[in-house]
This record gives structure tokens, C-alpha cells and sequence, in this order.
């Protein structure tokens, strides 16, 4: 079996469970995105199969082999650093050489995939810079270089994009997600940010507390979340959700339903203060305050003829509900209407 | 994510981690340990150098004669006032240079090149300066210093030998403790001091209520460095008074049961003296220190 | 603003006075090395008007037992610097990139070691060292020292390798270096000012050192420390050629310790005053 796959990996730091058994099968040539809250074990299940950790229990098979007691470079696994962890004293074209120099390969064969490399991304003109004289997306550019110059097995990604401005970080998530299609080359990549994880991934998986709290495609998680975390972590902004009598007339502990979902229309049942209005162009999002104490936030057309301290009335769009039980789990939908897909209903 | 833990352990990592922490461990094992265990053994036997057979178990008779003899007392008695004249003329005076190359002057670097000079000199070389070039009662330049005034040249060295001496160490010292207080000072916050100067605060207000409570650590830092290094004076007295009853500490008595009378036994007695009172100064530092470690 | 300048003014007289007060020893005894004996002693001193001559640093330097001794201590305190160095490295690197439960125990105790007063030891090594034929050797003072000041070292060079970021080291093993790699082609690079400031340091406590540079040496490895504590009996009186000898005794670590004070105030404090 190809691919990577964890088996009940558990790693502690001192009393404290960092993964906790986790079980997860890493789809070959996908692009997995691990996300989660800091603290999570994201990072640091990234780091046990990188190696730079060890695994307490459980088994990390590579390619079909058990790799636990692998050092890191044997795995054949390369990794994008948060910090790009570039060498300072070396030129762009010794760091991305690097990894070929130690492992002895001819001069020859490194200079020609260096080159490779750098035109690949666009670093050719900066080979002979120092990591210091670069721009923040140049270096993260000759990260993913270093990477790509071992012809890894699968890339690791660690909140690489988390020092970058958020139009550089725009565009790096596509250029890393083209080049990552390009070679059909495995990715896991670790992110705390939603927003990236939904739009770079072919896989999510949302850890809590060391655990996997649920994995599939952005789709599933988004529409289909396993629980109250999930639903609340995965999407921007974040689902509302309401308790006491509105949960119980649809027999949950909890309902979710996301801001557009919530239509502002004076047939609704729940009515609710505005607190305020984000105009953002093409949409707007209305901060309210329901009646029985919940915030609220509905997603509305652009043009709202209201204003802060109106009440309005609020409706769910049908079959939009997301129940969740006393434990926070999803609770299976009650039988939907025929044909009512809830991606539909707003657009 | 990962910063917060300070330690955390990578057992592909603990191998090499112990291979290249051994060496090390054992050079000081070798140089320091385990000759402080021969050092109690010895300090409890009969051993002479001249006699070199009579090297039996004697409890704690060494310690009993070190105790009882004329040297011993005065050398306890020398080393406290050593390290207690040092300390309090190198922090005073570092204390002053310190404040003053703080503040608004022309040429810092200059000044501290001069300052932090002495520092890098030689105990022998400071020592026979300090006795010839200066201190020396007919044509030194103290005595001419003395002259100008009207005074008596003083003879340093035959009235107040243990002084002298100290003197000599505390100018070794001086750049130490002004150094250290200078960096210290250079730390201080500048808003903090402009803001008590806005609230109208005196320069010796600031210095009192501002400076000092901020160089109380590295003060206390300065103390027991110097401490430790004064412990083990021994140049000094070597090359000036050569010794005598009144200019022996700890490090010298050592020094001379052992190198001049071949007393083997007492002379461990005294080191051990020696140890044990570096000890108790180390606890107290391994503390201040082992805190910083925290940081 | 004209009272600012006044206080400028006055601020610098008095520091200048006082930095000119303690490095004045200093500055005396090059005046007086370039005087002739007679003049040395001459009272009232002659302070710039006196026969400039360099005749006693050449009589010192035709004489074979300056230069015996200024080789002697290039050795020992190279050879105990590099050997420190060599030692304190790796040492540094376990501890701040392989750290275990008892690091904070090892270099507290290595630490502990350094307060342990050369008399409490001295009288087994001497013991030994004589046995061993290391009495009056370059080799056994090399070794000496290099223990004396290996606990400094070390710590020197665990807080600076703890300013190293981890994750590069990480980069170089993801990238397939090996440990000495690592150390050789990643970590020294990197660290180089905080191992050259460590190096000099080391060398100078260990140019200086006067308590086993006295005790074990007689003739053949006597660095200049024990050159210049000859001077104490009779050639002591020769104050011109004692001062030139001084001077050309301190000059090499006056320089490097001018250069790194910085480092040294850290490095004597354990990274306890930065």
C-alpha cells in the first residue's frame, strides 16, 4: 500500500497527550491539509512523521514500510518550515543544493537540478543571493525549492505561509497548490487557518486536542460536519448556532445554521435585534442579537434597508439545519424534503 | 507552537546528545572530582612528603592541627578581609565609574578601553607594578604623590601588607564590576528615567529609587564571581610579601604546608577549608544563576 | 541648551579624570618602559622629558627567555582553547539541541566545578602530575586549564546556540546532513561570532591564569606569567625592563579583550547580565 498511514500514533510531551492514537490514511498524491486550533498536535503529528519527533506508540508506515525508526532524511519526506528555516550563510543556489551535496551526488547532477528548480520558481535571477537579501514570498519560494530539489515522496508543510501578507499569501497558496498538482507529488500541509485549508485542500483533517476530530473533503466537512466544533471551526463567518426551545422543536441539544442560511425576511419566526452591519460590496453580514440571547450573524443581500437597533425577523432556510446532541456530536438530518440541497437554496 | 516547551526529549537525538556530551564530563570529572576525593582522603592521613611512608588514616587530626596552629586563624582572618576589601572598593568604585560613562559623555569607547584595561592584566604583572612602579616607599609614585603634599611616603607593604594586596586585586577587579554595571545601566529603561525626570524626580532620587533596585541582581552577580575567583588569590601574595603571617590566605597556607613544608595532610585540610567555604558562596550564585536558565 | 553643553562638558572632565585615574598604572608603566633604569627611579619621577629608548624591549627580546616563555604561552593557551573548544562544541550541542531531564543538572554542575577553589584540588594533581612526568609540561598545563575553563565555555556556548533557531538544524537533517554535518556545515557557521568570543575569552583567563602556571612549572614550560613572577626577587629593582616586559607580557589579550568585552560580560556572568 502506498501512501502514508498512521496507526494509532500517540505522542506525549511529559503528562501530556499531544496525539492521542490517531488513525489516518494519507491518500497518495492528494493534498492534505491537517487544521485545528494552535495546540491541537497538528504540528506536531506533521513533526512525528517528518521525524524530527519520535512516536511514543503506534505505528507510520511510508510507502508500505514502517518508518518510526527511520531518521528523518531516509524517510524520503521534505519539509517547508514555518520560519522556512533557510541556512543564512549560504547562497540560494548552495541552499537549495544543499541536500544533494550532503547526500554526494556529482557536481553536475546538483547544479542542473538547481537550475531546474529555480526556474521552476522563478528564482533564477536571486541563485546567487543570500536568504537575507530576499523578500519574504522569494524565501518562501527557495523553501519550497529545497524541498522540491530532493524529489520527495510527499512534501510537509508547516504554517508555511503564516509570515506573509495576505495578497502574497493569496498567491502562494496557488502557486504551491499548481506546483503541487503539477508533479502529483503527495502534501500534507499544516495551517490554522480555515479559509486556507478550505481553499488549498483535497482533504481535510480537523484535529482537537490531539485527536482527529473529523477528515474528508472540504465539501463533506463544510456541509456535513461530525460536530459542533467542526461546524463551528469550518467557515467564515462562523455558523450560529442556538440552543433552549428553537434546538428543541427540531429535537437537538444544539442547532447550527450558518449565516446563509439565515434570511432576514418579516415571515421568519425568530426575531432579533441588529447589532451592525458589515458591508463588504458584494455582501453583507448583519451582526444581531436574538432574543433569547444568542449573537447572531445572517448573511444578506447588499443593500439592507435597515439599520442598527431595528428588529427584524429571522428564517432558516429549509433543510439548512445542522442538530447537534448533548455531546456535541451530529445527530443524522431528519429525512430533508426531496431534492432540497442546501448549497442551492441560497445562491 | 512548538517554542513553549523547553525541553522535550527526541531519543534519535539522545545517542549522539550523550556521545558528545561524555568527553567533556569526563575532563572534569577527571580534574576536578576525583581529586577532590583524593584531597579528603589525603586530608585524613599522615602523609609528608618527606616521609613518604607514613601515610596512615589519622581521622580528624590534620584538621585538629590546622586548627591549632598560629597560621590558621589569620589566614581565615585575611581571606574575609581580602575578599571584603575588594568587594566593597571594586563595586564602590565600579558602582561610580559605571554611572559615570552612563552618563552624557564625549568618547564612551575610549573610556571604556581605559576602564576595562586592567581587567586583562596578569595577577604577577598588576602585582610587581603596583609593589615597584607605585607603591614603593622611595621612589615610587605614590611616595612622590605623598611628597607633593607635604606627607611621609608610606611603606605599603612592611605597614599594611594585607591591604596593599587588596588594594592591588580590587584594581584588577574594578573594570569587572564597572563593566558589569555599565551594561546593566545601558539596559535600564531611557523612558522610565525621562518620565521621573518629568515627574520632577532628583538625579539622586532616580539613582536611589530607579538605579539601584535595577542593579541590585547584577550586584549580587558581581559579588559572587568576584568571590569566587578572590577564594583562590595567590599571585598577588606570591610575588609581593611572599607570604608571611600577615599577608597568607587560604589559597597561599595551602600553598606553603604543602610546596614549603611538605605537609601533605594539613595542607588538604586547609583546601578543603577552602572548598567549603567557596561552597557555601556557590549555592547562593548556582541560584541567581539557575534562574537565568529559566529566562 | 547651554546648560545641557555645560553638563556635557563637566560629565565628560570627570569621566575622563577617573577612566585616566584607573588605567594610569598602565599608562606609567609604558612611560616608564621606554625609560633608561636611572630614569625609572629618578625622583621626582620625569613624567614625557626624559631619553626616549626602546633599549630595554630590545634586551628583553635578544634575551631567549621572554620569547621562550611568549611561545610557551601561545601554546598552552591555544592549545587549552582549542582543546576547550573542541570539547565544549559538542557539549553545547547536546545540551541545547538534545536536551534531557538532566541537562539542567549537568550545567548546573559543570557550573559547580568552577567554584571549586584550584587549592582544594591542587595537592593530588601535583601529586599525580609529578608521578606522571606532567610537571613543568606544556601538554599537562594544557590540559589543566582547558578543564578550568571548559564549565565557562560551555555555557557561553549553550546560550548562544540557543539563539541558533532550531528548525534550520531541523532543515539540515530533513536535507540528509549528518551530525557532524550539521555541526560542521550548519551550526559552527552560525554561530561563529558567539564561538570566536567564547575562544578568546578562554584564552585570555587561560593567558592570565597564575595559580597552576606558578605551581607546576619550573624551567621548560614556563609561560610568561611565570616569566614576569621571576621578576619579584632581585630583578625586580630593574623597574625599566619590568615594565617592558610587563608590557609585551599583556599586550596580545589587552587587544583581544578590548575587542570582545561585550561577550566577556556575558560569558563571566553565565548569560546572567547581558
Amino acid at each position: 500500500m502506498s501512501g502514508i498511514v498512521l496507526e494509532g500514533v500517540t505522542k506525549r510531551f511529559g503528562d501530556h497527550l499531544v496525539t492521542d492514537a490517531i488513525d489516518l490514511v494519507i491518500p497518495d498524491g492528494a493534498f492534505t491539509v491537517f487544521v485545528g486550533p494552535s495546540g491541537c498536535g497538528k504540528t506536531t503529528l506533521l513533526r512525528l512523521i517528518a521525524g524530527l519527533e519520535d512516536i511514543d506508540s503506534g505505528r507510520l508506515l511510508i510507502d508500505g514500510v514502517d518508518a518510526a525508526q527511520t531518521s528523518p532524511a531516509a524517510r524520503g519526506l521534505a519539509m517547508v518550515f514555518q520560519s522556512y528555516a533557510l541556512y543564512p550563510h549560504m547562497t540560494v543556489r548552495a541552499n537549495l543544493g544543499f541536500a544533494l551535496k550532503v547526500a554526494r551526488r556529482p557536481r553536475a547532477e546538483i547544479a542542473e537540478r538547481t537550475e531546474q528548480v529555480a526556474e521552476m520558481l522563478n528564482l533564477t535571477p536571486f541563485l546567487d543571493r543570500r536568504p537575507g537579501a530576499l523578500s519574504g514570498g522569494q524565501r518562501q519560494r527557495v523553501a519550497i525549492g529545497r524541498a522540491l530539489v530532493r524529489e520527495p515522496k510527499a512534501f510537509l508543510f508547516d504554517e508555511p505561509l503564516s509570515n506573509l501578507d495576505a495578497e502574497l499569501r493569496a498567491q502562494m497558496r496557488i502557486e504551491i497548490r499548481r506546483l503541487q498538482q503539477q508533479l502529483g507529488i503527495t502534501a500534507i500541509y499544516v495551517t490554522h487557518d480555515q479559509a486556507e485549508a478550505m481553499t488549498m485542500a483535497d482533504r481535510i483533517v480537523v484535529f482537537r486536542d490531539g485527536r482527529v476530530e473529523q477528515a474528508g473533503s472540504p465539501g463533506e466537512i463544510y456541509r456535513n460536519p461530525a460536530s459542533r466544533f467542526v461546524a463551528g471551526f469550518i467557515g467564515s463567518p462562523r455558523m450560529n448556532f442556538l440552543g433552549g426551545a428553537i434546538a428543541a422543536k427540531h429535537g437537538a441539544v444544539t442547532i447550527g445554521v450558518r449565516p446563509e442560511h439565515l434570511a432576514i425576511d418579516p415571515a421568519g419566526t425568530i426575531s432579533a435585534a441588529v447589532q451592525a452591519i458589515e458591508y463588504l460590496g458584494s455582501d453583507s453580514f448583519v451582526h444581531l442579537g436574538a432574543q433569547s440571547g444568542e449573537t447572531l450573524i445572517a448573511r444578506g443581500v447588499p443593500d439592507l434597508d435597515f439599520r442598527s437597533g431595528d428588529t427584524v425577523q429571522l428564517r432558516i432556510a429549509p433543510g439548512a439545519v445542522h442538530r447537534f446532541d448533548a455531546d456535541d456530536r451530529a445527530m443524522p438530518a431528519p429525512a430533508p424534503a426531496p431534492g432540497a440541497n442546501i448549497f442551492e437554496e441560497t445562491v | 507552537m512548538t517554542a513553549g516547551v523547553a525541553i522535550r526529549q527526541r531519543s534519535y537525538l539522545q545517542g549522539p546528545g550523550r556521545l558528545l556530551l561524555a568527553p567533556a564530563i569526563l575532563l572534569l570529572l577527571a580534574a576536578s572530582i576525583a581529586p577532590l576525593l583524593v584531597t579528603i582522603k589525603f586530608s585524613l592521613s599522615d602523609y609528608r612528603l618527606l616521609f613518604p611512608d607514613s601515610s596512615g588514616f589519622v581521622g580528624l587530626s590534620n584538621y585538629a592541627r590546622l586548627v591549632a596552629s598560629p597560621d590558621f586563624v589569620p589566614a581565615l582572618v585575611n581571606t574575609l578581609m581580602l575578599i571584603a576589601v575588594v568587594l566593597a572598593a571594586s563595586i564602590a568604585g565600579g558602582l561610580g565609574l559605571a554611572l559615570l560613562l552612563d552618563g552624557p559623555v564625549i568618547g564612551r569607547g575610549g573610556l571604556r578601553l581605559l576602564v576595562i584595561s586592567p581587567f586583562f592584566v596578569m595577577p604577577p604583572v598588576s602585582a610587581l607594578l603596583w609593589k615597584n612602579l607605585l607603591m614603593q616607599p622611595v621612589s615610587g609614585f605614590f611616595a612622590w604623590l605623598a611628597a607633593l603634599f607635604g606627607l611621609p611616603a608610606y611603606d605599603w607593604f612592611s605597614h599594611a601588607p594585607l591591604l596593599s594586596i587588596a588594594l592591588i586585586v580590587a584594581w584588577q577587579w574594578l573594570p569587572f564590576a564597572a563593566l558589569i554595571l555599565l551594561t546593566s545601566l545601558q539596559s535600564f529603561d531611557r523612558e522610565l528615567r525621562e518620565a521621573a525626570q518629568l515627574d520632577g524626580a532628583s538625579a539622586a532620587a532616580i539613582l536611589r529609587h530607579l538605579l539601584l533596585p535595577h542593579l541590585a541582581r547584577p550586584i549580587a552577580i558581581v559579588v559572587m564571581i568576584e568571590t569566587i575567583f578572590l577564594i583562590g588569590v595567590f599571585a598577588e601574595i606570591l610575588v609581593t610579601t611572599g607570604g608571611g603571617t600577615a599577608s597568607t590566605d587560604l589559597a597561599f597556607l595551602v600553598y606553603s604546608q604543602a610546596m614549603l613544608q611538605y605537609d601533605i595532610g594539613a595542607a588538604s585540610a586547609a583546601g578543603l577549608v577552602a572548598v567549603v567555604f567557596a561552597n557555601i558562596l556557590a549555592i547562593f550564585l548556582i541560584r541567581a544563576v539557575g534562574r537565568s536558565l529559566e529566562a | 541648551m547651554r546648560t545641557r553643553r555645560r553638563h556635557r562638558a563637566i560629565a565628560t572632565m570627570f569621566a575622563w579624570a577617573a577612566s585616566l585615574t584607573i588605567a594610569f598604572p598602565l599608562l606609567w608603566t609604558l612611560l616608564t618602559s621606554f625609560k633608561t633604569e636611572l630614569e625609572a627611579v629618578s625622583f621626582p619621577p620625569r613624567f614625557l622629558s626624559f631619553d626616549w629608548t626602546l633599549a630595554n624591549y630590545r634586551g628583553i627580546l635578544a634575551e631567549g627567555d621572554y620569547l621562550h616563555s611568549l611561545v610557551n604561552s601561545v601554546i598552552v593557551a591555544g592549545g587549552s582553547s582549542a582543546l576547550v573548544l573542541a570539547l565544549a562544541i559538542p557539549a553545547a550541542w547536546s545540551m541545547a539541541f538534545a536536551p534531557t531531564h538532566r541537562t539542567r543538572g549537568i550545567l548546573l554542575w559543570m557550573l559547580s566545578t568552577k567554584m571549586l577553589p584550584p587549592v582544594g584540588v591542587f595537592i593530588p594533581i601535583f601529586l599525580f602530575y609529578r608521578d606522571w612526568g606532567l610537571l613543568d609540561s606544556r601538554t599537562g598545563l594544557v590540559l589543566l586549564l582547558a578543564a578550568a575553563n571548559l564549565p565557562i565555555a560551555v555555557w557561553m556556548l549553550f546560550s548562544n546556540f540557543r539563539e541558533v533557531p532550531g528548525e534550520i538544524l531541523e532543515a539540515s537533517r530533513m536535507d540528509g546532513a549528518s551530525l557532524w554535518q550539521e555541526l560542521v556545515s550548519v551550526l559552527a557557521p552560525l554561530a561563529l561570532p558567539g564561538i570566536a568570543s567564547t575562544f578568546f575569552l578562554v584564552f585570555t583567563l587561560a593567558w592570565n591564569e597564575s595559580f597552576w602556571t606558578l605551581n607546576l612549572v619550573t624551567t621548560e614550560a614556563t609561560p610568561l606569567t611565570a616569566f614576569i613572577a621571576a621578576f619579584s626577587s632581585p630583578q625586580g629593582l630593574f623597574w625599566a625592563r619590568l615594565s617592558a616586559a610587563s608590557i609585551l607580557s599583556i599586550v596580545p589579550v589587552l587587544l583581544i579583550g578590548w575587542l570582545c568585552q561585550r561577550q566577556l560580560v556575558r560569558g563571566l556572568t553565565f548569560g546572567a547580565v547581558k
